[in-house]
């Protein structure tokens, strides 16, 4: 697809907002719609249309397996690190409730940090299956 | 429906893929209509999106048409009918949709509206539900999702570097055993 310039501009322009719209469903799922799994894959979705139009080699640049591979786990370690922090604080695995000052605020905080958690993951996994998928058969 | 008997009666494996993106897009217009804003997001992104990307890739390493199948369709019928009505028959107990007596309707959903401005402070109750309430379930659904990556990564990525690594240093190997 490297020769349609329609799709590589038009790609082009549309790249940037879906990533921006992917951190703004990330970090707005409180108030609206939205949270880690959306997130995650509207970020992944971003780097798949890169991949489709630019070359599977160009995204590999953009987004190394390697890193893509410790973000996975990085993800559900920080769901689960959070879940383990108010269990040294006191309080039950989960309840984010000493992480603020107020209730309100500790819930507020855990609940931004676990939604971080699963949309990285999220996101991970699914460029790690996509590329997986769209390697195979190429370079064998 | 239209396109689920379509995806059933078609051979082209292509044009199926892409109508059952089309189905997810109509199911996310459905989920939009029915208010749930969240899950039409997802189906919108994963259902028509992503795993249509997928299913095209997987398409370019296979064949473009369904092959014959070799055996009669009788016993898998059988085992899909019989699962069926197992499942049919294990709705029976369960309360009408909307029934104002259900077990989750009756104190759960009352108790999470009233209280989660107050304990959580978050203005959208699915996100204070799914990540403070339910976080648990929500932990256990993303260690599903790191379960899939890190099974397909093995699956497909470890058979291809367990071969380069066989025909690079197989020497070793063979002098360790």
């Amino acid at each position: 697809m490297r020769h349609h310039r329609v799709l590589r501009i038009a790609a082009k322009l549309l790249i940037p907002f879906i990533m921006l719209f992917g951190l703004y469903v990330q970090f707005h799922g409180d108030f609206g719609p939205g949270g880690g799994f959306q997130a995650g894959v509207i970020f992944a979705a971003a780097i798949i249309l890169y991949a489709l139009i630019f070359g599977l080699e160009n995204a590999r640049k953009v987004a190394p397996i390697r890193i893509v591979t410790i973000l996975i786990s990085a993800g559900v370690l920080l769901f689960a690190g959070v879940g383990v922090v108010p269990m040294f604080l006191g309080a039950n695995y989960l309840d984010y409730t000493p992480l603020g000052a107020t209730q309100q605020s500790g819930q507020h905080i855990g609940i931004l940090l676990v939604e971080f958690g699963v949309g990285i993951t999220v996101a991970a996994t699914m460029i790690a299956i996509f590329f997986q998928f769209a390697g195979r058969g190429r370079d064998e | 429906m239209v396109t689920g008997f379509a995806i059933l009666r078609l051979h082209s494996l292509f044009a199926v893929v892409m109508l059952s993106g089309v189905y997810s897009l109509i199911a996310a217009a459905m989920f939009v209509a029915l208010d749930a804003v969240d899950v039409a997001f997802t189906e919108a992104a994963v259902g028509a999106g992503i795993s249509t990307v997928l299913m095209v890739g997987a398409l370019s390493l296979t064949k473009q048409r369904e092959k014959i199948p070799v055996h009669t369709p009788l016993l898998p019928m059988i085992v899909v009918l019989v699962t069926g009505a197992a499942l049919i028959y294990g709705t029976f107990d369960m309360p009408n949709f909307g029934d104002p007596d259900a077990p989750a309707n009756r104190y759960l959903v009352d108790r999470y509206i009233q209280e989660s401005p107050t304990e959580i402070g978050i203005p959208n109750i699915v996100t204070s539900v799914l990540a403070s309430y339910r976080g648990y379930d929500t932990l256990g659904e993303v260690t599903v999702i790191f379960t899939a990556g890190v099974a397909v990564l093995m699956l497909i990525g470890g058979a291809r570097r367990r071969r380069a690594r066989s025909e690079t240093d197989a020497d070793p190997e063979a002098k360790r055993e």
